[in-house]
């Protein structure tokens, strides 16, 4: 969560931003749609100056819209799903494994 | 062949007493649908031969003196983003085409355990997001009261399925308004229940922090049923409130006298005037009922669509993650994985939900989430602080729900923004986590029907359904 | 990891690399929690099942499946937390974001800003004090085989198998703080670590099957100049291991720096067989998790009363164990019998003997030498151990014959060691048979003698071995090696 020094949202989103961000969801869009996306997200976002002007400092963000807490299950085994119905509806499956390309450019 | 009654409770009680049989009411349902769903296209998919079984199973308990549940017989539709088992859902997005999952959604159960019989999956926008359902892989649902125009959205489809007789209840979600917008576009009532009075176990997720499962019925006493039968706390759910089930039919005659109702002075504008009429003569009503209007103030609703058009699409980007073709449903072919991720997700997801993941990506990335999502978390507080304010004053609130009626096919479908601004009254709700109803209440430009929207604090349902029911005794009048 | 902070830990004069480098190491320990079920679903937690068989709707991250938090898995990690003194807080859970085919959600469940445990540290038995940054709560990976290429690695496979089984595992993360001086304090640190998750229950930390996994965190620098650099360093698979990287790892960056070149921050593979790390990836601006609350879980707030409980409920912890047994047996705490007791467990079953009246020294090498395979609490007497340990001790048996015994008893769950010597007709031999028996064995072998007689030490085997055989090991061994020596003069 960088960036924590300058959170203002004046800069308009480039088509290098968006290309960028397509990457990172994994969407393979085309120049077209680079450039269309562009366009619209710098007016949805254009949208988001408004709030620049709120004095936000002390107001504590909310991230759960009813206040639960603790809510836990015991360790207890459920029924598992069925190997080979599962495998059944996969894409691509080998050795009652789901079989995917070579993974390259995401190894870790 | 018995007549079959209108309403889903009147139908449970003329199926428990054996006065028509579950399988009747279904063949009615099922000859409606064959008469106007090819113009309509509520549904991706009718069930028609699993509801026959089912309806005859109902019949057959009846018969053999065995309880029937409260939904005994009565068709229920519902949107093609509740996982049902064994049975296709797509959440109307080539993605997930020829899904079928291996359990039910909560809800589902509790619609079978109570005797419902569902008799289809309703179309939507693509993973819930639009307001038109002009969004779905699968074609546009139409407005049965017009079909030039639009149902509304994201549960068009299921709207559209009460609007057009399909079935007298339906099933749809609401994260921003899509349950009550569709509601009020399609001339009837449709509910949003605090968030975790409903589990969300088995609804596709668009944004868990704001998705809600609701009803659509033509009446709000069938509305109530309906919540009654899917609320109640779920152990799949860790958002899921620990509460039984709500007791909502009786709030529904239960009169407004002495209540408080709360006029928003500082609501957003836009709305049009026919709309801003209605809620006029809606507030005369409840008057004219023994409610007092109170004057409140929601200075930082306007701020509610950006923070909004944040969270729900930071969410979504990364519930929809994962649909990466490596386990189920769509995967395009590619020569490594990473490669196989774009081309899948790329082809799988229509316009509108890569513009938001991509949104929402962006708002989370580095650098830009305390500018961007950090900050429309801190305006989620303000706007539910506001409520909360407000709430100390009344029992209620009133605003539209719409700010406009059923609009034509493609007339909003060019610019993202517009479209956004059709939720502009109802979002706030979910930013509060709190629940809303839109019932019916006159017409509009077009004729087209309008939809007054009940607001009510955390699980403040009886209060919200004792307004509704006082709205719906009074919208014949202003009709 | 926090990486530049500067750490108040100096590297004392003997631990300083050649050249005047210092060496900086944090470790970040991950340790598979020993829950039936997983951290969020009800799916068997069970090493070595049949593939993609402990999966349900949540572990395949099907669309509309939530999480439901393990309480069990909570409870273990606060173990680690008191074992670890840190501050147990409330907390909530983030979303890691990130795609990778065995991560079926394309996000990880863990925590961020505010871990469970926070600001705890670990004594070495060396004395030294890691401090340890946080032990947080977050899910396990699937698992992919890459198949084809020449190497049966990732890089040039044809193609990568998935199996979901260990998806959605609870896994405890323990961070350290860079406070780790030399490759030696690293592998006291992942040992005693390790015994510390064993002794409380929280894991069997199994390095070999993954129920413990250490990366690294290595940079040098010279004292008095910012931390340099770091590599972290993967695949480490046993605590020798750990050393061996680090100092490779060490060697390779003062080799890099000293000709001129500057560390990347990078991923390296350790690779045990050519001892050596290689890059596996280099870390760039591109690592964006988009971390954010998790909606789907609400916040946990474990509270006095749950802490304060799990706090009761520890067993001693290994250095106390440790103590014990020094304080019973004399033996050094860092010695390998005391190290293997405390292992296992068998600390307490030690003791036991000792408190039947047993020798507690003799007690501490039974149990080392034959309860390998007996778990924590073995159900054999532990007066029956105490029985054997005296006979030793008062010379009434041989240690050999002691053995023979010990064995008898384990196999049978008990017994009384005096009735078994008598049926086995071994008896305490006076000297003076013994006596006999060398004269015989001298006269028997008079070259082997001969050479024991010319200081050859190693010929004198050949005297006791036929002293042993003819005694059918009833023969002490000590009491055979001093007669020889006063017959020698």
């Amino acid at each position: 969560m960088a960036n924590a020094d300058n959170p203002r949202t004046e800069a308009p989103i480039s088509e290098a931003d968006v290309a960028k961000v397509a990457r990172l969801a994994r969407l393979d869009i085309d120049d077209a749609h680079v450039h269309q996306f562009t366009e619209q997200l710098a007016k949805v976002l254009a949208h988001f100056r408004d709030i620049d002007a709120l004095d936000l400092s002390a107001v504590a963000p909310m991230t759960q819209p009813y206040p639960l807490v603790n809510v836990m299950r015991e360790d207890v085994e459920l029924p598992t799903l069925d190997t080979d119905e599962v495998l059944a509806a996969a894409p691509e499956a080998e050795e009652r494994r789901f079989r995917v390309p070579p993974i390259i450019g995401l190894d870790d | 062949m018995a007549t079959v009654p209108t309403t889903a409770s009147a139908i449970a009680e003329a199926v428990a007493s054996g006065r028509v049989t579950a399988r009747e009411v279904l063949e009615q349902h099922l000859a409606a649908i064959d008469a106007r769903e090819g113009e309509i296209h509520a549904f991706n998919l009718v069930t028609a031969e699993i509801a026959r079984a089912r309806a005859d199973g109902i019949d057959a308990d009846v018969r053999a003196g065995r309880p029937v549940g409260p939904l005994a017989g009565v068709p229920v539709a519902v949107k093609d983003n509740l996982c049902t088992r064994g049975v296709e859902t797509t959440c109307s997005s080539q993605i997930l085409r020829g899904w079928k999952p291996p359990y039910d959604a909560t809800v589902i159960t509790r619609l079978h355990g109570a005797g419902a019989v569902i008799v289809g999956k309703t179309n939507l926008d693509e993973f819930a997001m639009g307001s038109s359902t002009e969004n779905s892989a699968f074609g546009a649902t139409r407005n049965p009261l017009d079909t030039s125009r639009v149902p509304g959205g994201s549960s068009g489809g299921s709207a559209a399925a009460v609007a057009a007789g399909f079935s007298p209840v339906s099933l749809g979600s609401d994260t921003g308004g899509s349950i009550r917008q569709p509601a009020a576009m399609c001339g009837i009532v449709g509910v949003k229940p605090t968030y975790g009075t409903v589990s969300r176990f088995g609804l596709v997720a668009y944004a868990s922090s704001l998705d809600q499962i609701g009803p659509f019925a033509v009446t709000v006493d069938d509305a109530a049923l309906l919540t009654e039968v899917i609320s109640g706390r779920d152990a799949n759910d860790s958002t899921s409130i620990p509460a039984p089930p709500m007791s909502l039919r009786a709030s529904v005659g239960a009169g407004v006298a002495g209540m408080r109702i709360g006029r928003v002075t500082d609501l957003p504008g836009g709305a049009e005037p026919e709309v801003e009429a209605a809620l006029e003569a809606a507030f005369a009503s409840l008057r004219a009922a023994g409610a007092e209007i109170v004057d409140v103030r929601l200075p930082s609703l306007s701020y509610a669509l950006t923070a909004y058009y944040l969270i729900a699409p930071a969410e979504a980007s990364s519930n929809l993650a994962r649909f990466d073709g490596v386990r189920d449903g769509l995967r395009v072919g590619a020569a490594d994985t990473n490669a196989m991720y774009g081309a899948t997700r790329a082809a799988g997801f229509g316009d509108e939900v890569q513009r938001r993941i991509m949104l929402g990506t962006y708002a989370l990335s580095a650098g830009y989430y305390d500018a961007y999502y950090g900050k429309a978390l801190k305006v989620r507080r303000l706007i539910a602080d506001d409520f909360a304010r407000a709430y100390s004053e009344v029992d209620a609130i009133l605003t539209p729900t719409s700010p406009v009626v059923a609009f034509r096919f493609g007339e909003k479908a060019d610019d993202p923004m517009s479209m956004y601004l059709c939720d502009i009254y109802t979002i706030p709700t979910n930013l509060a986590g709190h629940p809303a109803m839109s019932v019916p209440f006159g017409t509009g430009a077009h004729g087209m029907p309008v939809g007054i929207q009940v607001l009510a604090p955390a699980l403040g349902e009886q209060a919200m359904f004792r307004v509704g029911g006082a709205l719906e005794a009074s919208a014949g009048g202003a009709a | 990891m926090s990486d530049s902070t500067l750490s108040s830990v100096r590297a004392t004069e003997d631990q300083m690399l050649p050249g005047g480098w210092e060496l900086i190491v944090g470790l970040e320990v991950h340790v598979e929690l020993a829950t039936r079920t997983k951290l969020f679903s009800g799916s068997p937690n069970r090493f070595g099942d049949e593939p993609n068989t402990n999966i349900d709707p949540v572990t395949l991250a099907l669309p509309g499946a939530l999480p439901v938090l393990n309480r069990q898995a909570v409870e273990l990690a606060m173990r680690i937390g008191v074992a670890l003194n840190c501050r147990i807080q409330p907390c909530i859970f983030h979303r890691k974001n990130y795609f990778y085919p065995d991560m079926p959600k394309a996000y990880q469940i863990s925590q961020y800003d505010i871990p469970l445990n926070a600001d705890g540290h670990l004594d070495l038995p060396s004395g030294v004090r890691i401090g340890v940054e946080r032990a947080h709560l977050e899910e396990d990976t699937g698992k992919s085989t890459h198949v084809g290429g020449a190497t049966g690695r990732i890089h040039g496979s044809d193609y990568s198998l998935i199996d979901f089984n260990r998806a959605g595992v609870s896994l405890v993360e323990i961070v350290s703080r860079p406070d780790i001086r030399t490759s030696e304090q690293a592998r006291e640190y992942a040992a005693e670590l390790r015994a510390i998750v064993a002794a409380i229950g929280a894991s069997d930390a199994k390095m070999e099957e993954g129920s413990m996994r250490v990366d690294a965190n290595v940079s040098v620098h010279k004292p008095g100049t910012p931390f340099g650099t770091r590599c972290e360093i993967k695949n480490v698979n046993s605590i020798r291991a750990l050393g061996r990287a680090i100092d490779y790892e060490a060697r390779r960056q003062i080799d890099v720096i000293e000709s001129g070149g500057t560390i990347r921050q990078e991923t390296r593979h350790w690779d045990d067989a050519e001892g050596r790390t290689h890059t596996l990836r280099v870390k760039e601006d591109a690592d964006d998790y988009r971390y954010f609350p998790e909606p789907d879980l609400v916040p946990l707030d474990p509270g006095n009363d749950w802490i304060e409980a799990v706090r009761a409920s520890l067993p001693p912890l290994p250095a106390a164990r440790r103590a014990m047994l020094q304080e019973l047996t004399g033996y050094d705490p860092q010695s390998e019998a005391v190290i293997v007791a405390v292992e296992r467990g068998q600390h307490g079953y030690v003791k036991s003997i000792a408190d039947a009246g047993g020798d507690p020294v003799r007690a501490l090498i039974y149990v080392t030498q034959a309860f390998a395979d007996a778990g924590e609490n073995p159900t054999v007497p532990p007066a029956d151990i105490a029985a054997l340990t005296l006979l030793e001790r008062d010379g009434k048996l041989s240690a050999t014959q002691a053995k023979t015994i010990l064995a008898d008893i384990v196999a049978n769950g008990g017994g009384d060691a005096a009735a078994i010597a008598a049926a086995k007709g071994f008896e305490a031999m006076d000297n003076s048979a013994v006596e006999a028996m060398v004269d015989e064995a001298i006269a028997a072998d008079p070259d082997a003698w001969a050479k024991y007689c010319a200081g050859e030490e190693k010929a004198a085997g050949a005297i006791v071995g036929r002293v042993m055989k003819a005694s059918k090991g009833k023969a002490d061994g000590k009491v055979v090696s001093a007669i020889m020596q006063s017959r020698r003069g």
